[in-house]
């Protein structure tokens, strides 16, 4: 190393300097394609919005008009479902990982969990026709939401597991030493304490699930009408866009840049606000 | 009557102790219950994918992963063209995507301006939070003309003495998936290798700067040196990101079972094909086949990342590797 920085300092300088600029380069670099991809979406999905596109189902093709109002909430309602199936099961089981951490059930589904997280999403559908939709017979909004709960289910575990174990061991013996129970000092000492964090991760796992289409090709699959129960299929906005992206028409490309927009919205949104819910006045 | 709890405060009231024993006992089972459910679950996928593959794997054996012909009517079945898509658009994607990753993450680590660093991390994170979908959207509608129109062209021109960059100029193709890919999984490998940069102690970028060297040299001789398997890990994190993508690359990759040794033509990918056939494919052989591929894709992922999470474990020490999901942390940085 002395070699090497015996060399000249302004020859080090110079190179200092052209790392920095490449650096910049690479963030530059990084963001055309994200600014290229808002800027579409943006461009072209606010010239086919209207408010026909969230009060009317879709058209037949060679028919102008139209929406995608069972597409919006085929979309909300999954998301709703797998968060009322996935965010229960994944909160009680990071809090378990947290506070039995070194049993040796909680290691093995520290590893599931890190594993379950990186499994392509499009087994997850495979495997949730092959056990939930053969067996129905049909496609259904539940085998959708499943899937989706099956993918949100790792991430809400880890972050709680994560957060819940940031809480100081000190609140966990002042609890204890007030004669509380273990599952009481999980739920009303070491919940709420890491309750922010955990709220934002959870609405960062729903945000990540509300785009997630792969899953739903064989599950949720599609519905040119509104969904009459759980037990039906359903539209939702990713397997629309993907639809009518493929499609050869020019307005359903239009309707898919609709759709794209109002999905990435809703993304967006939920992004914004976990970050608002982590930044948010901390009671003190 | 001054010993009575009741008394003192309303809300403490004397409770027996065996029935909350027996409370506390169900709650924490029922925890781990749920910690159970997450294990079964992946020993559930691990499994029922594993048992649809059974007819294909017991009638085509291992040439099934070496046969180059898919014609699934003729019960002709070979997941080669599709081993070869799959590793072709991430290696090229990893290609594109890794030294501008680790410019973004040395940019919020180290020689970024300080003002700057925060808003760029934040909007890496947007990156990674727009659909797969409405990625392959913009790919099919917006940059496969462009390829087709401009770049294909100007890379034949320039680079047509490779023959991987020759080839019929449709735009959708294994080239169009990978920078697909590229984008996406950008900020993975970014966000990841900024964990591991951040691990590196402050006390050795001082030590370094204390010496002489400037921010550069201490990123080049110190902070990457001891990064290294951890940066290692961020990139196998990306390539298992990339090889499990479906909907952008469905929707870009071309759709043909072919290996051309061209960038430029279309080929097919795992994910992609699962994601085209699954839903119509009606012989017996022909799902279990799709199967199959299927375990190929989860084994691969797994090894990925396992791989990926050990490398970058070593590095943070005994902190967990997916912290990356973990929002609390980014507020560090403002201190």
């Amino acid at each position: 190393m002395t070699t090497e920085l015996d060399v000249a300092y302004p020859a080090r300088k110079l190179a200092a300097r052209l790392a920095t600029a490449a650096c910049c380069a690479a963030v530059a670099i990084a963001l055309v394609p994200l600014l290229a991809v808002l800027f579409y979406v943006a461009k072209r999905g606010l010239g086919a919005l209207s408010v026909s596109f969230f009060t009317e189902l879709p058209r037949p093709v060679g028919e102008r008009g139209g929406g995608m109002a069972n597409a919006i909430g085929g979309t909300i309602e999954l998301v709703l479902l797998a968060s009322a199936m996935g965010i229960p099961i994944g909160i009680a089981a990071g809090l378990f990982l947290a506070e039995y951490r070194t049993t040796r059930l909680a290691r093995v589904v520290r590893f599931s969990a890190d594993v379950l997280a990186g499994v392509p999403s499009i087994i997850v559908g495979v495997v949730v026709y092959a056990t939930v939709v053969v067996r129905m017979q049909h496609f259904s909004t539940l085998a959708g939401a499943g899937a989706l709960a099956i993918l949100m289910l790792p991430l809400v575990a880890r972050t709680t597991d994560e957060l819940a174990r940031t809480v100081p061991d000190s609140l966990r013996e002042a609890a204890l030493a007030l004669g509380a129970s273990r599952w009481r000092i999980a739920i009303h000492v070491v919940l709420r304490t890491a309750a922010p964090g955990i709220r934002a991760g959870c609405m960062l796992a729903v945000a990540r699930v509300c785009g997630e289409t792969a899953p739903l090709l064989f599950t949720a699959f599609n519905n040119r009408f509104w969904n009459e129960s759980f037990a039906d299929p359903t539209s939702s906005l990713q397997v629309q866009i993907f639809t009518y992206a493929m499609s050869p028409y020019d307005d359903w490309h239009a309707q898919a840049w609709a759709a794209a927009l109002v999905l990435v919205a809703m993304v967006v949104v939920l992004n914004l606000a976990a970050r608002r819910v982590l930044r948010g006045p901390k009671p003190a | 009557m001054v010993n009575d709890p009741a008394a003192i405060s309303p809300s403490v009231r004397p409770i027996d102790e065996a029935p909350r024993a027996s409370v506390d006992r169900s709650l924490v089972a029922l925890g781990g219950a749920a910690a159970c459910i997450v294990g079964l679950v992946l020993l559930a996928l691990a499994v029922s994918v594993l048992g649809m593959a059974l007819p294909s794997i017991r009638e085509l054996g291992f040439g099934f992963v070496v046969g180059r012909h898919w014609d699934p009517a003729h019960g002709d079945l070979g997941a080669l063209p599709f081993l070869y898509g799959t590793i072709v658009t991430s290696v090229v994607a990893l290609l594109v995507a890794v030294p501008v990753a680790l410019g973004v993450a040395i940019f919020l680590t180290d020689l970024g301006p300080p003002p700057l660093r925060r808003p760029v991390a934040a909007l890496v994170e947007l990156l990674a939070a727009v659909p797969g979908v409405v990625y392959g959207l913009w790919a099919a509608i917006v940059l496969a003309p462009l390829l087709r129109t401009t770049l294909e062209p100007a890379l034949e021109a320039h680079l047509g003495f490779l023959p991987m960059f020759r080839g019929p100029k449709v735009g959708v193709g294994l080239l169009c998936a990978s920078l697909v890919l590229a984008v996406m999984i950008l900020p993975t490998v970014a966000s990841m290798s900024r964990e591991v940069l951040r691990a590196v102690p402050t006390e050795l970028r001082e030590g370094g700067l204390a010496l002489g060297a400037t921010r550069w040299d201490v990123v080049r001789r110190i902070v990457l040196p001891h990064a290294k398997s951890g940066i290692f890990g961020a990139v196998l994190l990306g390539f298992g990101r990339a090889v499990g993508e479906t909907m952008a690359v469905a929707m870009v990759v071309g759709s043909r079972p072919e290996i051309t040794g061209s960038l430029l033509s279309p080929g097919y990918t795992m994910t992609s094909v699962i994601a085209n056939e699954f839903a119509e494919a009606t012989s017996v052989l022909h799902v279990a086949a799709l199967a199959e591929i299927g375990v190929l894709l989860f084994v691969l992922t797994f090894a990925f990342n396992v791989a990926a999470r050990i490398l970058v474990a070593k590095v943070r020490g005994s902190e967990s590797a997916t912290a990356r999901d973990v929002p609390a942390r980014e507020d560090h940085e403002a201190a």
